[in-house]
């Protein structure tokens, strides 16, 4: 059983199609009692770090949601900005993150991005994965991911790092810290190689 | 290594799928929710629905429609047609859209951009811009309400103001060419592609896939969307769905080596 986080942000409805297709249970987590029972969390995002951490902090489920994850050592996967809350701050924002990563989310400098590329960072790009890990499993090297973003999770402990991805400079666009995942690019909008992820989560 | 984006770009018109020649003689082409289910196994980059009706006839935008075809798409999703306001643009995200994209709306409003950026992330805010020649001295003019309504804006400075305003990319709509299959505007493009600094897409034109492969030369990392090419084969326009496979895809994209050097 999966408990996608519903606190009004991110493509709910795609990580229960994914998980429909690949026959697993999922349930929508709307109030604390929902998140007390869960097994795994999904923390989905799409948006701006603020407007993420505002809308966590009036979901309710925020104090019991750190109890069950950091307590309990219930796994939980953050996507896209679901990610970079797990950080303690970010340059988009005034907000504090959640701080269960030792890292701060900074925005891409234009100036170290080659010629011709953009911000934000759009579309399909690689992953190098830089450890062996099950959420890594069964993916090729040079595996494309979807990506929509401006900022970048920069994470103090290189060793909780678990791929890379390059955009001008080379940022982490997978962590993991204990039971803590946290993964920038989208897997339930990156095809086959997002549902491999999504699936891999499922085991752990 | 990102790679240029390939977009199908669909219409949707009395709820239907159709597919326009400059704007007019409206083809249907199909169902939407069975156009996107056929795209999923094509494994498409990306996909923009716009509703061409919503703005022309004041209408909301179908937001059950919207559900649906969120629900379907294993692809990221552009939608736009309608929206005028923040709390619109917010409820479309409520149902699992990535971006909105933003056109007349935009051009009576640049306050709208920055509003909808300002909450959701630039990332998420789209422009689309529909172009077209006007007068005889081949000047770039934006229109809105499906062609009808010139805007008195010319494109460059409206991309400038768009990206100022809070746009995250700028979708660039060629009005003459829309239907036509024969090549994207190469010279709208370069106008527009020199003066912003968020990524941009083309809309308008490709009638082969060489048509995609002469804007990834020239461009590097760029989205090319299509309407025509992905929904009819050969010179009857009979229907038929079909996307490049990966092999043709690496084949276009390693057309941007040669210019770029990237």
């Amino acid at each position: 059983m999966i408990t996608i986080i519903d606190y009004g942000l991110g493509n709910i409805r795609a990580f229960v199609n994914v998980y429909e297709r690949l026959n697993i249970q999922t349930k929508i987590a709307r109030s604390a009692d929902d998140i007390s029972k869960a097994t795994k969390l999904i923390l989905p995002g799409v948006g701006a770090f603020d407007h993420a951490m505002t809308l966590l902090n009036q979901s309710g489920m925020l104090r019991e949601l750190e109890k069950q994850v950091l307590q309990n050592g219930v796994p939980v996967l953050g996507i896209c900005v679901g990610m970079q809350i797990l950080a303690k701050s970010s340059e988009e924002g005034v907000l504090p993150g959640l701080g269960w990563f030792d890292g701060h989310v900074r925005r891409f400098d234009t100036f170290k991005l080659p010629l011709r590329t953009r911000l934000p960072h759009m579309g399909w790009n690689t992953i190098r994965p830089v450890k062996d890990h099950s959420l890594l499993m069964g993916l090729n090297q040079e595996s494309r991911f979807y990506f929509l973003h401006s900022y970048y999770f920069d994470c103090s402990n290189h060793n909780e790092i678990l791929a890379t991805t390059e955009y001008g400079v080379d940022f982490a666009c997978a962590v993991n810290k204990n039971n803590i995942f946290g993964v920038q690019f989208h897997p339930e909008k990156s095809h086959s190689n997002g549902i491999r992820i999504l699936l891999n989560f499922s085991k752990i | 290594m990102l790679y240029p984006r390939i977009i199908p770009c669909l219409l949707v018109h009395k709820k239907g799928l159709y597919k326009t020649v400059k704007f007019k003689d409206h083809k249907y082409v199909g169902d939407p929710i069975n156009a996107v289910k056929i795209f999923n196994e094509k494994e498409v980059d990306e996909l923009i629905v716009l509703d061409i009706d919503a703005s022309t006839h004041g209408y909301e935008p179908d937001y059950k429609m919207i559900e649906n075809l969120a629900v379907e798409c294993r692809m990221p999703l552009c939608y736009g047609g309608g929206i005028k306001t923040r709390a619109q643009a917010e409820r479309i995200f409520s149902l699992g859209v990535e971006k909105i994209a933003l056109s007349s709306a935009a051009v009576e409003n640049f306050g709208v951009v920055s509003e909808i950026a300002g909450r959701v992330g630039n990332q998420s805010v789209v422009v689309v811009m529909d172009v077209k020649v006007t007068g005889s001295d081949g000047k770039y003019e934006i229109y809105t309400h499906n062609g009808s309504k010139p805007a008195g804006k010319n494109p460059v400075d409206f991309a400038i103001a768009m990206e100022k305003a809070g746009a995250g990319e700028i979708v660039v709509n060629s009005i003459d060419r829309d239907g036509v299959m024969k090549g994207y505007d190469l010279d709208l493009i370069q106008q527009i592609w020199e003066v912003i600094s968020v990524p941009m897409t083309v809309l308008g034109g490709a009638g082969s896939l060489e048509d995609i492969g002469a804007v990834i030369k020239r461009h590097g990392i760029i989205g090319a969307a299509a309407g025509s090419l992905f929904v009819f084969k050969g010179k009857f326009r009979a229907v038929l769905i079909s996307y490049p496979n990966r092999a043709e895809k690496e084949r276009l994209f390693n057309k941007m080596y040669c210019q770029n050097g990237l």
